[in-house]
């Protein structure tokens, strides 16, 4: 067993290291794990990883002297096998859903599969040039056409463009668009409605088309209820953003009404379709009434997410809003397809919202996602997602206070009332969660629920692995009673213990200088 | 928990002081303890009119962003500017150090709408 001594950087000398050699239940344990100084504390002088021919002529001789730098100094010097053990290292001390389970709920962690990276990195897809003429690029055209086809059809809706780069880049485009629609009809209005459950960049997207906000307050059971929306709807609302389900993972069982009085007063309602997982191939937000959605193609259609991105923020919208679509857009005509690009041709468009295509690789990762499941597999997803999570739930609903009893869909959010005797609270229990091995599950959100504890197992995890994350947590609650200091002094067992995440929020360090003491 | 019996208080957990022509604001104890440790607060400017009941800034902790409501409307004529530099005096001492905004309440009747100590404690027993 490695650390036998138990050895601990300068940081965390003092901290406990309970039970150091028992693997968690997530079979966490310390391995061959190194300090890692930065690049800059590496090497030595005049070392250097690569030989490069002595220059001719200098280069700077062309540049005026005044813009010429003498000398860099304290620029790394370190040799090829140096620097390729410090990035191998440092990847080590990383987590991702290859290495374990990662159930941050809201954040759809699911596996992103290797046959859909394979497609991707097909020559003719990776190696296009997007400045590549159309008839060039027909397979990747007929690829996002395809796309968009699919992704309309899923939500409900009739038109979806592939341009935004992530979800809330989606939401601003969405809002966008309903901005233009509403100036197109003499009045952009001046309010969006967001109640206390939605995602938290919805009221970002909103304030950023200049919209001011509204927050509804959910009722007792977790949902909004038609008369909250009634009584705060007039004339100046431009829309309400919706999460459906809700970031408490409960499905909104009155947006039919509740669109309909949003509809009634000339407003518009966008869901935002962080939580479509939960939905997919077994209800259409197009059909409950939402006019706009945008999908996470990293969230749902598991391109890779979270560091490993860029992401994908598709938005979907009813016939009525089509014509305000940024551009470009993928027409077919006759057997051949074309990108829209020119706004004569769509007078009314918003105009660019990103470079060239949107980010095109992750479209040809949802693309095979979507055709490796078809809709069996479409439904089936969403089917097992709720079921994991309401699997968790049952588990753990003995040991963990839910503040909403109403039945949850792809998520649960639980809370630290059960541990609040013993003095433990939610950062606790998700800080010893990776003493066994786990990702912590999003803590301290929803707001509306007081140290939220919000897990998203997604479906792609085996029956064992979500077992012994509940096994985790039912010994972290176990523990809350018999040793809640040592609870309170986790993680012990990875490379950096307990941080302190108010000295690096109140203080934070954010620049290197040479001899300098963390 | 401590509640002192000379403010007035909100049912968002901001507290008043009326003190001269001004009115001092700030939040209460059972706030600063629910936030956890704050890390950064964001305050208006001097001149700055505030409305009852309407955000007047936000308060950023580990855990989370809360806007901060003000108890009485009317013209901001001081902020407590040293809390941007040390905003853990809002978890020390909540009370005084930790006092946000003075106001120039344009309707100094508003304050009696405000909740007295014994009501806001109720309040609180409430929210458990």
């Amino acid at each position: 067993m490695s650390n036998q001594s138990g050895w601990k950087p300068d940081m965390e000398k003092g901290a406990t290291s309970p039970a150091l050699d028992a693997p968690g239940l997530g079979g966490a344990v310390r391995g061959l794990v190194h300090e890692e100084p930065l690049l800059f504390e590496h090497g030595s002088k005049g070392r250097c990883g690569v030989s490069l021919p002595a220059p001719g002529a200098k280069a700077a001789d062309d540049l005026p002297a005044a813009l010429v730098r003498g000398g860099i100094e304290g620029l790394p010097e370190l040799s090829e096998l140096e620097v390729v053990r410090h990035f191998t290292r440092m990847s080590l001390w990383n987590h991702g859903i290859d290495t374990g389970f990662y159930p941050l709920g809201s954040c759809t962690m699911k596996y992103n599969p290797k046959s859909s990276e394979a497609l991707a990195r097909l020559p003719g897809f990776a190696g296009l040039h997007p400045l590549a003429p159309a008839e060039h690029a027909q397979g990747a055209l007929e690829l996002m056409y395809a796309l968009e086809r699919a992704l309309s059809e899923i939500a409900g809706m009739d038109v979806t463009t592939l341009n935004p780069a992530a979800g809330a880049h989606g939401e601003l485009t969405g809002m966008m668009v309903i901005r233009a629609w509403h100036a197109a009809h003499g009045n952009p209005r001046k309010k969006v409605l967001i109640p206390d459950t939605a995602h938290g960049t919805n009221p970002a997207s909103a304030a950023l088309n200049g919209y001011a906000c509204v927050q509804l307050a959910s009722g007792a059971d977790g949902r909004l209820h038609p008369d909250t929306v009634a009584a705060a709807m007039d004339d100046d609302v431009a829309a309400i953003m919706i999460t459906n389900p809700n970031t408490l993972g409960l499905f909104e069982s009155d947006i039919a009404e509740i669109a309909r009085i949003v509809h009634a007063r000339g407003g518009l309602v966008y869901g935002d379709g962080a939580n479509m997982n939960a939905l997919l191939g077994n209800a259409r937000p197009g059909d409950m009434g939402f006019d706009v959605i945008q999908y996470n193609l990293h969230k749902t259609f598991a391109t890779p997410h979270g560091g490993g991105g860029p992401g994908s923020g598709p938005v979907a919208v009813k016939a009525t809003l089509a014509p305000f679509l940024p551009l470009p857009v993928v027409v077919k005509e006759g057997e051949q397809y074309r990108l829209v690009t020119d706004p004569k041709e769509r007078p009314r468009t918003i105009g660019r919202i990103h470079g060239f295509h949107g980010n095109f690789g992750m479209m040809v990762r949802a693309w095979a996602y979507l055709r490796e499941l078809g809709p069996e597999g479409l439904k089936a997803t969403s089917d097992l997602a709720v079921l994991n999570a309401n699997y968790v739930r049952a588990s753990l609903q003995g040991d963990y206070n839910l503040p909403y009893q109403t039945d949850s869909l792809h998520e649960v959010v639980f809370d630290d009332t059960a541990q609040k005797e013993a003095g433990v609270t939610t950062m606790d229990v998700a800080k010893r969660l990776i003493d066994h091995g786990f990702h912590p599950p999003t803590i301290y959100f929803p707001l509306v629920v007081h140290g939220a504890i919000m897990i998203e197992p997604t479906e792609t995890e085996s029956k064992e692995t979500i077992d012994a994350f509940v096994a985790a947590l039912k010994a972290i609650a176990e523990e809350a009673n018999r040793d809640p200091e040592a609870l309170k002094a986790s993680p012990s067992k990875p490379f950096r213990a307990r941080l302190d995440e108010t000295r690096a929020a109140r203080k934070p360090v954010l620049r290197w200088t040479p001899g300098m003491k963390v | 928990m401590t509640i002192p019996d000379d403010l007035k208080y909100t049912k968002d957990h901001e507290w008043a002081r009326p003190k001269g022509a001004r009115v001092l604001v700030g939040i209460t104890d059972f706030a600063q303890d629910q936030l956890g440790d704050v890390v950064f607060v964001e305050l208006p400017a001097v001149g700055d009119e505030v409305k009852k009941g309407e955000s007047f800034g936000v308060v950023e902790s580990t855990k989370a962003v809360s806007e901060l409501f003000a108890p009485i409307s009317g013209k901001v004529v001081e902020v407590n500017d040293p809390l941007v530099e040390a905003p853990e005096n809002i978890n020390e001492d909540p009370y005084e150090e930790g006092w946000m905004i003075a106001i120039e309440p344009s309707d100094p009747k508003e304050l009696t709408e405000l909740l007295d100590a014994k009501a806001y404690k109720a309040h609180v027993d409430e929210q458990g």
